[in-house]
């Protein structure tokens, strides 16, 4: 038998699921989070889950991990000096930002700049010029650099070093012998260089992608390099680590460690990947996921049941060029805080949240500002009257008198103070999941809501209602949901480059040609962690626009297609798409701006996960209270069910609360949840109420 | 005149009773509207000046014109009195024209697409946008020729137009106008792609309305007006003294040898209701200099601006304008007489915001800023390339924030909402010449304790023969520091050509033949410092000189002396900040670095150019 351990380390909790990939038996466990160092908790965890499950650690073969030591690195501004050069007459392309400043009409007046990552006085210039068609225009000056170089390893102040010059995205020669240099001054610090990291047209994003990618690499090396060790050392040195990359692949802990910027989003893609695993199971190909924590909400749509991928990552203010499933987060939560500004009496929910400390006014640790969790208790959403699985004690009076205070304010009654914070929270809500449905030409209407994360299954009937997406299901373990999303996933890398060509100027052929070049690059780092090419599958893209547009398109296509239909294979298709998109298509000047392989390899996981058995249960036997809460203006009787106790089939009819060890599910009134054959909880509308 | 809309549903609005909670809802599904019709413009717009730059402005009104989102104010009051026709559903108009809209837009390149919203029969809402077409026609390629003596040599102008009539495109309208403009794709597209944000956001307001119902729907948007009118009440109150305060900027020349141009303003209030005077402006220039001011959009300026500093989560419109009044002399450079050349006016424009900043700031001193980057500069370059294909390149420059309140000003960046610069490499890729320099200047920024940004140096090395053209300022007058601040250095234009030889260019010229080889140096200006240098921490000054934003001589404009090793000298410090505050001279609340007179006498000398005659 081998198993495989998924595990997510979070802000406040590591989550862990064991499978064993023959039988598809599952194991799960929660520990605190060891932010000092996060493989402390991982190890913690795997103790009690082997403990617990009574299976020898050296059976685990495979351990997935999805991390956010990259994010937090980027978050709290903690990552490496790092020090830049760039091309002559280039030295400030990060001061300059692309002139931008945010806000409105009048935004300058109030925008401070955030340090640059790589800060000017760590930056220089290499003496040297590329074309943009490729050809050398002036070569390196390779002494004055050399001379710099030590100059600036002379400050003793850094710790990671990135390269990025013009139009290296065409021909990366350059960057490559600046590089032979730089190793020679800087002999033991990690080196980046942008023809690398990210080999695509415009200088700006380029050179942040490469230094962020700089920026967070010491760390996430060393925090890869030690869990790798101690993983070895309990579970035996044929362990597997692979870490969850932000597009929802797994990388090898190597690759992970040398491209860390692909590990941005690394958490919510986890959540994204653990969503669909259910879903698809489920039946349901179409889904937007919404993952609501404490301080923010992260939204996705999957269609066909693959997740849109984005060409670029974001995290608070920063913004990389590196792909990643397309999650917007929105910073609400259910720790935002409620407040009303004196000149215009609004009703405003976020951005500032009460985080974990001193949190919501109900958990009385110090917090007094209402927040949107406080309203839920106030309307009975999160009973009060009854011990959660989390054990946290909530306090009704406290989270009242929060929401008293902005009730006065406004002065209206608690209770419509209450339902209006939880109404202007699931407004904004929709507003994220318009974001990824709407705007994109999608019709929420065409896919269920799948809800989790610590406060998504309590809100998540509600945008159901607001959205039209039906039906909405909140999938087993939707505290745990990551986990899961780390366990079910395959190890993936890709090769891409700036091609930008005229469709009318080339051939399919000259496109196969190109994409089998991309695809032997990608499956070298598979090579170099041990899968044969038998068990890799190759998929190719290409991103195509208009010529001169700035929207683009990733088209996936195969050789075979190419060779049937010729180029017409992506036109076509990106001008239904366009239409589909904006009510118009053009139907010539195409350009294929960016081509891709993205190279996976075939999963070991042959059984599907078994996380509820049984039949339809007698509710009595589920019931662990007797409640009521407010919804609509009114007062509603309801029961508590606890949902491990309920089998396939059963439903549930709205008003009810179903509670499990670390979330709560709200069924509305006119509702009912039926649980299907992988545990899902269906929720829908009740005809002729 | 005045358009008729046609309703097919004659039921009278009556008022909902509409609570708290959901107008905060409305307010933020039309926030996200908004949001929305950018969105769709950047992805489907063709040209790089609304794609990368970001030259473009939604809004969504009430039914009666009254803006409820969007930056710039309403359009829809001028185009109702302008244009004399029915408005039907399915109807989208289209027009150019600042004379024919009231100067909701101010030149002719910006082609405004409106959308009249209806729901059950009734009108409920507009939507509309603009954005800055590559070309427009008439006399020079980007169509803003600086020569231009009326506005029937700047282009194809288009009245209020239905573009499509009951939904149906008017082709031949179309193609009549894109016949006209040299770069008839990236307009067509850039078009379409208005047209697709207007009715994005038509589709939404048809969906709130459904959600909420007409009636809450048309009150809320009346609630949400009311918000803003009491919000700028208390606002006006706090920051418009009754006692008149004057402040006058200036455009510093018309590019025929006239100039500076005054602008004055004086404000003050009374009772409830902020007055602004431009009454002493100068008269309209013979040139395309002049900025058509519509009245409402300087309130929206005026009012974004301050409201900012109070409650920035505020969905900001149009609410107010019953508090502000606005007073422009006609026949001055803000209202000038038709036919007057209308299309340079971006620094005008620009320049408002100065003088906007000099006459609040009297009355609040602690809020106000420096002169910051007051324009948008543009470089026109065209010709044919190598494969004899014709090229179009419009280039926007960014330069130095100044100094504030908040802290220093950023570096080469753009003082309007949404602008970003072209990526060098996607200029490079596209058109033939290479970047060899795009860099902060340092120094540039006027000393301060707060410093100003610094200008930007671009040097455009030209690959193929062609023709360029220049519209910039602050040539000659400074862009001034405030609270003893110094001002912000100056721009220059500067050419090397191939055979050796170098000229200075005048800010605003067209026609200007240059040759492969040949490179451009634009420097934009610095923004004016804020407070008195020599209180600014010697070691921020010194990791200014080590990042290279200040150079060791120019930190010297600080009192600050730094050592070989780049720490800061103290006791040379001390002495040289003894010495400078002795000797500083109290310049008051502005440092224009000296009288129109002076800085005209020193022209030649200082800038390479003739100072400009008085006009």
């Amino acid at each position: 038998m081998t198993f495989r351990l998924g595990v997510d380390v979070g802000g406040t909790f590591t989550d862990l699921l064991l499978v064993d990939e023959s039988s598809g038996q599952t194991y799960m466990a929660k520990v605190p989070s060891t932010p000092e160092d996060s493989s402390i908790g991982v190890l913690d965890g795997i103790d009690r889950i082997c403990n617990e499950s009574d299976i020898d650690p050296k059976q685990v073969a495979q351990v997935m991990h999805g991390t956010t030591v990259a994010t937090n690195a980027v978050l709290t501004r903690k990552g490496a000096k790092v020090g830049l050069i760039t091309t002559k007459g280039y030295r400030q392309t990060l001061q300059v930002a692309r002139s931008f400043c945010p806000g409105g009409l009048g935004g300058w007046v109030s925008y401070n700049k955030a340090p640059l990552m790589a800060p000017l006085e760590l930056t220089i210039e290499a003496d040297e010029r590329m074309g943009a068609d490729g050809e050398v225009v002036s070569p390196l000056d390779a002494d004055t650099l050399l001379h710099d170089l030590k100059a600036l390893a002379a400050t003793g102040e850094v710790e990671a070093l990135t390269i990025c010059l013009l139009n290296s995205y065409v021909n990366g020669a350059h960057e490559r012998a600046v590089r032979d240099v730089a190793e020679k001054v800087f002999t033991d610090i990690p080196i980046s260089i942008s023809s690398d990291v990210v080999p695509e047209m415009q200088e700006y994003e380029r050179t942040e992608t490469t230094v962020v990618n700089s920026y967070v690499r010491p760390q996430v090396s060393k925090y890869v390099t030690n869990l790798k060790s101690s993983l070895e050392e309990r579970l035996g040195d044929d362990v597997n680590l692979a870490i969850l990359r932000s597009d929802g692949g797994l990388a090898s802990a190597r690759a992970a460690a040398e491209s860390p910027v692909n590990m941005l989003m690394s958490g919510p893609a986890g959540g994204v990947a653990g969503a669909m695993y259910f879903c698809k199971r489920g039946g349901f190909e179409n889904i937007l996921t919404f993952d609501m924590g404490g301080t923010s909400t992260d939204v996705a749509l999957i269609q066909h049941g693959e997740a849109r991928i984005r060409r670029e990552t974001r995290v608070s203010d920063i913004t990389v060029r590196a792909p990643s499933v397309d999650v917007r987060t929105i910073g609400a939560g259910g720790g935002s805080i409620a407040f009303v500004p004196e000149l215009t009496k609004a009703l405003r929910v976020g951005p500032d949240s009460a985080g974990a400390d001193p949190g919501p006014a109900a958990y009385m640790k110090g917090g007094e500002a209402p927040t949107v969790c406080d309203a839920n208790v106030v309307l009975g959403y999160l009973p009060s009257d009854v011990k959660l699985g989390g054990a946290m004690t909530i306090n009704r009076d406290a989270a009242e008198k929060a929401v008293q205070s902005l009730a006065d304010a406004m002065g209206i009654e608690l209770m419509a103070a209450a339902e209006g914070i939880v109404k202007i929270v699931n407004e904004s809500m929709l507003g994220a999941l318009r974001l990824v449905s709407v705007e994109q030409g999608y019709d929420p209407r065409d896919f269920a809501l799948v809800g989790f994360g610590g406060a998504g299954p309590l809100h998540v009937n509600a945008l159901g209602i607001l959205s039209g997406a039906w039906p909405v299901i909140v999938p087993p373990g939707p505290g745990v949901l990551c986990a899961y999303g780390d366990a079910t996933t395959q190890i993936q890398d890709e090769a891409s480059k700036t091609y930008v060509a005229k469709v009318e100027d080339i051939s399919a052929d000259d496109l196969m040609k190109e994409l089998g070049v991309l695809r032997d690059r990608a499956g070298e780092s598979f090579a170099a962690d041990g899968i044969a090419a038998d068990q890799q599958e190759v998929a190719y893209q290409a991103d195509i626009r208009y010529a001169g547009q700035a929207f683009q398109l990733s088209l996936n296509v195969t050789n075979e297609e190419l060779k049937a239909k010729g180029l017409a294979v992506l036109t076509d298709e990106f001008d239904r798409q366009h239409e589909q998109l904006f009510t118009f298509a053009h139907g010539k000047d195409h350009e294929i701006v960016i081509i891709r392989a993205v190279v996976k390899a075939k999963s070991s996981l042959t059984a599907d996960l078994k996380e509820v058995s049984g039949s339809a249960t007698d509710l009595k036997d589920a019931v662990i209270h007797e409640t009521r809460f407010f919804y609509e203006q009114d007062w509603h009787d309801a029961s508590i069910y606890e949902r491990e106790k309920l089998g396939v089939g059963t439903v549930v009819d709205g008003p009810a609360i179903i509670q499990e060890m670390d979330s709560t599910t709200l069924v509305l009134p006119g509702h009912a949840a039926t649980v299907d054959k992988v545990g899902n909880l269906l929720i829908n509308p009740v005809k002729g109420v | 005149m005045t358009a008729q809309i046609i309703e097919t549903n004659s039921m009278p609005w009556e008022t909902a009773d509409v609570d708290a909670v959901t107008v905060d809802i409305i307010e933020n599904a039309l926030r996200n509207v908004r949001e929305e019709m950018d969105a769709v413009l950047f992805r489907t717009a063709m040209s790089p000046g609304i794609r990368e730059q970001g030259d473009c402005f939604p809004m969504v009104a009430n039914k009666d014109g009254k803006m409820v989102v969007g930056q710039f104010g309403s359009f829809i009051h001028g185009f109702m009195e302008a244009y004399d026709g029915d408005i039907e559903e399915g109807d989208i108009i289209l027009t150019n024209d600042p004379y024919m809209c009231n100067a909701a837009v101010s030149h002719l390149p910006d082609w405004i697409v409106l959308v009249p919203v209806f729901n059950n029969g009734r009108h409920i809402a507009w939507s509309a946008m603009f954005g800055h077409m590559s070309d427009n026609g008439g006399m020079v390629p980007g169509s803003i020729p600086i020569k231009a003596e009326t506005i029937y040599q700047e282009g194809i102008r288009i009245p209020p137009t239905k573009l499509y009539k009951k939904g149906v495109l008017q082709e031949d309208i179309l193609e009549l106008i894109l016949h006209n403009v040299r770069t008839t794709e990236w307009n067509r597209f850039d078009l379409n792609a208005l047209v697709a944000a207007c009715r994005t956001a038509s589709k939404r307001c048809v969906e709130i309305a459904e959600r909420f119902g007409d009636e809450v729907f048309q009150t809320t948007m009346q609630i949400m007006l009311d918000r803003n009118l009491e919000a700028m009440r208390a606002i006006i109150q706090m920051f418009v003294p009754e006692e008149p305060s004057y402040f006058e900027d200036f455009v510093c020349d018309d590019g025929v040898g006239k100039g500076p141009y005054k602008i004055a303003c004086t404000m003050w209030r009374e009772g409830d209701v902020a007055i602004f005077d431009f009454e002493g402006t100068d008269p309209q220039a013979k040139s395309s200099i002049n900025f058509y001011m519509n009245e409402e959009m300087f309130k929206m300026f005026f009012g974004s601006f301050t409201i900012n500093l109070f409650d920035p989560h505020i969905l900001f419109n149009d609410g107010f304008y019953e508090l502000v009044d606005v007073r422009i002399p006609q026949g001055s450079l803000l209202k000038p007489n038709f036919p007057a050349a209308l299309s340079g006016r971006t620094h005008a424009l620009g320049r408002i915001f100065d003088v906007m900043g000099g006459v609040l700031g009297q009355g609040a001193p602690d809020a106000m800023n420096a002169a910051g980057f007051s324009d948008s500069p543009h470089l026109f370059y065209s010709g044919y390339d190598k494969k004899g294909e014709w090229f179009q390149l419009f280039q926007i420059g960014f330069g130095g924030i100044p100094g504030r309140p908040a802290g220093d000003g950023p570096d080469g960046h753009s003082l309007w909402p949404g602008f970003t610069n072209v990526p060098n490499e996607f200029i490079e890729a596209y058109f033939p010449l290479r970047i060899v320099k795009y860099e902060p200047i340092a120094d540039s920024g006027g000393a301060g304790l707060h410093r100003g940004g610094n200008g930007l140096s671009v040097a455009y090395e030209f690959l193929v023969d062609g023709d360029i053209a220049i519209h910039d300022d602050r040539w000659l007058t400074y862009p001034w520091g405030v609270r003893g601040g110094d001002p912000g250095m100056r721009s220059t234009k500067r050419i090397e050509r191939a055979d050796g030889t170098e000229e200075w260019l005048p800010a605003k010229c067209d026609g200007v033949k240059v040759k492969e080889g040949d490179v451009l140096y634009f420097n934009t200006w610095g923004g004016g410092g804020w407070g008195n240098p020599l209180e600014r921490d010697a070691d921020l000054v010194a990791f200014d000189a080590r990042r290279g934003v200040v150079s060791s001589d120019g930190a010297q404009r600080y009192g600050v002396v730094i050592a070989a090793d780049g720490s800061v000298d103290t006791g040379a410090t001390e002495k040289l900040r003894a010495e400078m505050a002795a000797s500083k001279v109290d310049t008051g609340l502005f440092s224009r670095g000296g009288t129109i007179e002076e800085i005209k006498a020193r022209s030649m000398e200082e800038t390479h150019l003739p100072a400009p005659e008085a006009p």
